[in-house]
């Protein structure tokens, strides 16, 4: 069973097709018989990657210049929707402008949006959106009812981006109406901060660092050994609260979801919050002094010590090698 | 200067959160508390309130079941009033319900700058701040860490996947605000005991010319069909460090040969 259509949100990074779109995209062509794209740009400059991994058309607004993508995408898709019709289902990847536009849109078209989900499971017109709650613990599966539009936001690497080796997509345009007040905010100027290292979200090692270091001074330890490793340094939400890293340091819930082959958690307690956005890494290490802490419960390497004992060791021990 | 903050009143996440299998909705029996994502929206707000040399900020917010206890947190802190929305009927309300829930009881304020949070700490959707916003036609700038207000305009450093945009937004706006930007500011006694009788008008979803088909379960167009226990993952080896635990973790990753 399949649904006739489904739409993806594309998005892309440094002019690439970013990796949640090519996820969603695996996806989609499993659960639907037809995949289109929707963008906000050129539709020339994804056509080619998105149609390999299985869209057959992209729906591109053009150059939104300086206005913010939220508005913009949900008016020219409400507009298309009402004139042409709605897919089966829209997917929106878990980003900053992926819940603009999802917000934006299910206001619009009085439609709910099922958030947070891993996987989605059709049967016949039954669709289904799995979102893991209480540190993963515990999957709650939800059901689209009634006739309103189904959108649902996918956190990243809850699929495998794989080509399909299909042609390039067609392109179509999207056109984006007036959008009044709703479309005033405009961006004067974009700041990208360097980064040394592998990003977090594609790291092979993360070492994250929590509020068991004691204090921001201490941080310096997980970006040493993060360093050594060339992995990518991360850390709780207690200390990006606490203005010790920044927020795109935080990995969990409400920051990224990796996957990396070791996550290294140094001085974290495990959090349900936390354990949501790493519990999916392939071999777990944890360094707390709490023996009782939850992050043993998940960790294929436990140690029960004192970060500040154990991390200064394990660095020297590398630096050797 | 008036400036509207949404508030959540939530499980404290300290407790262990279930499910309420009749229901299918989070369990709110345990401690209610102010949302800490929200108080950094407070405390901008009261900031903010600040520098423009004169205003208020009030609060508004929805909760099931009259619970007023993390209203009072946020009105110790500074906050001069609350609407609180509270109905029977608002349970199992989902993210869109309750943006026009909020839409409605934001509107009757008529404020010049609207703050929430990115998400709540215990649904996160982060869909609600432009659902609001659409729903108000406001425009809307999410995930700020920084909030200036220039004028009639807002002045927003917007985080972003790569570093942040400078955005500027005409007023009124929806703007929501990243955790750990600010400082908030623990309540004074004197705060505390202020709070006691600052006034929290507490409406229904009538009161706001909703229906019952706008929120709670029939507002939401979706049905938990199933909650499972998803698949554990076991614990491995726990070792106690006698000096040598970090030689553990060189053999661990030797083995893997990540090193």
């Amino acid at each position: 069973m399949a649904l006739d259509n489904v739409w993806v949100f594309a998005e892309t990074a440094d002019g690439a097709v970013k990796t949640i779109t090519l996820e969603m995209l695996a996806k989609a062509r499993e659960i639907a018989d037809e995949v289109a794209c929707f963008y906000a740009g050129d539709g020339d400059d994804v056509a080619e990657t998105v149609g390999e991994h299985g869209a057959g058309t992209v729906f591109a607004t053009g150059d939104i210049d300086d206005g913010l993508l939220g508005p913009a995408v949900a008016g020219a898709l409400a507009a298309k929707i009402e004139a042409d019709g709605a897919p089966d289902l829209i997917m929106l990847g878990t980003t900053y402008d992926g819940r603009d536009v999802a917000g934006r849109l299910s206001a619009k078209l009085g439609a709910p949006v099922i958030t947070n989900i891993v996987d989605i499971e059709v049967d016949g017109d039954d669709v289904v959106g799995v979102e893991p709650v209480f540190g993963g613990t515990t999957n709650v599966k939800t059901k689209f009812t009634g006739d309103a539009v189904k959108i649902v936001l996918v956190r990243p690497k809850s699929f495998a981006a794989e080509p399909a080796g299909g042609s390039e997509a067609d392109v179509e345009d999207l056109d984006v109406p007036d959008l009044g007040a709703t479309g005033a905010a405009k961006v004067t100027a974009r700041h990208v901060e360097e980064t040394t290292g592998p990003k977090l979200e594609e790291a092979a090692i993360v070492v994250s660092g929590g509020r068991g270091l004691g204090e921001q001074s201490k941080y310096v330890m997980v970006e040493e050994l993060a360093k050594l490793l060339k992995a990518a340094p991360g850390a709780s939400r207690a200390i990006v609260d606490a203005g010790w890293v920044p927020y795109s340091y935080q990995v969990g819930q409400t920051g990224k979801v990796v996957k990396p082959t070791v996550y290294i958690a140094a001085g974290i307690s495990g959090a349900t919050q936390h354990m949501v956005g790493m519990k999916g890494a392939k071999y777990i290490i944890a360094i707390n002094k709490d023996k009782e802490a939850p992050i043993f419960s998940i960790a294929d390497l436990g140690i029960v010590g004192d970060v500040h004992k154990v991390m200064p060791k394990l660095i020297e021990a590398l630096q050797g090698r | 200067m008036h400036v509207v903050v949404c508030v959540k009143q939530i499980p404290d996440p300290a407790e262990p959160g279930s499910l309420d299998p009749a229901t299918k909705t989070l369990k709110r029996t345990g401690n209610i508390i102010l949302d800490e994502s929200d108080s950094y929206g407070v405390e901008m707000a009261l900031q903010l309130v600040d520098s423009a040399g004169g205003g208020t900020v009030s609060l508004v917010s929805m909760a099931p079941g009259g619970e007023t206890k993390g209203l009072r947190t946020a009105l110790a802190m500074g906050a001069a009033d609350a609407i609180l929305v509270s109905d029977p009927a608002l349970s199992g309300t989902d993210a869109l319900g309750t943006a026009k829930v909020l839409a409605a009881a934001i509107a009757r304020k008529s404020p010049d700058l609207v703050l929430t949070a990115t998400e709540s700490s215990d649904g996160y959707t982060g869909t609600v701040p432009s659902q609001i916003a659409e729903l108000m036609g406001l425009p809307s700038v999410t995930f700020a860490k920084s909030i200036v207000i220039d004028g009639q305009s807002v002045n927003v450093e917007r985080q972003t996947e790569s570093g942040y945009d400078e955005v500027t937004c005409p007023l009124p706006a929806v703007v929501s605000v990243t955790a750990g930007v600010v400082e908030p500011r623990y309540p004074s006694f004197k705060g505390i005991m202020a709070a006691k009788s600052k006034p929290v008008e507490e409406l229904t979803v009538a009161d706001l010319g909703l229906s019952g088909d706008d929120v709670g379960w029939a507002g939401g167009g979706q049905e938990i069909v199933a909650i499972e226990a998803a698949e554990a993952r076991a614990a491995g080896r726990v070792v106690e460090d006698e000096g040598e635990g970090y030689a553990e973790i060189v053999s661990f990753l030797e083995n893997l040969k990540v090193i």
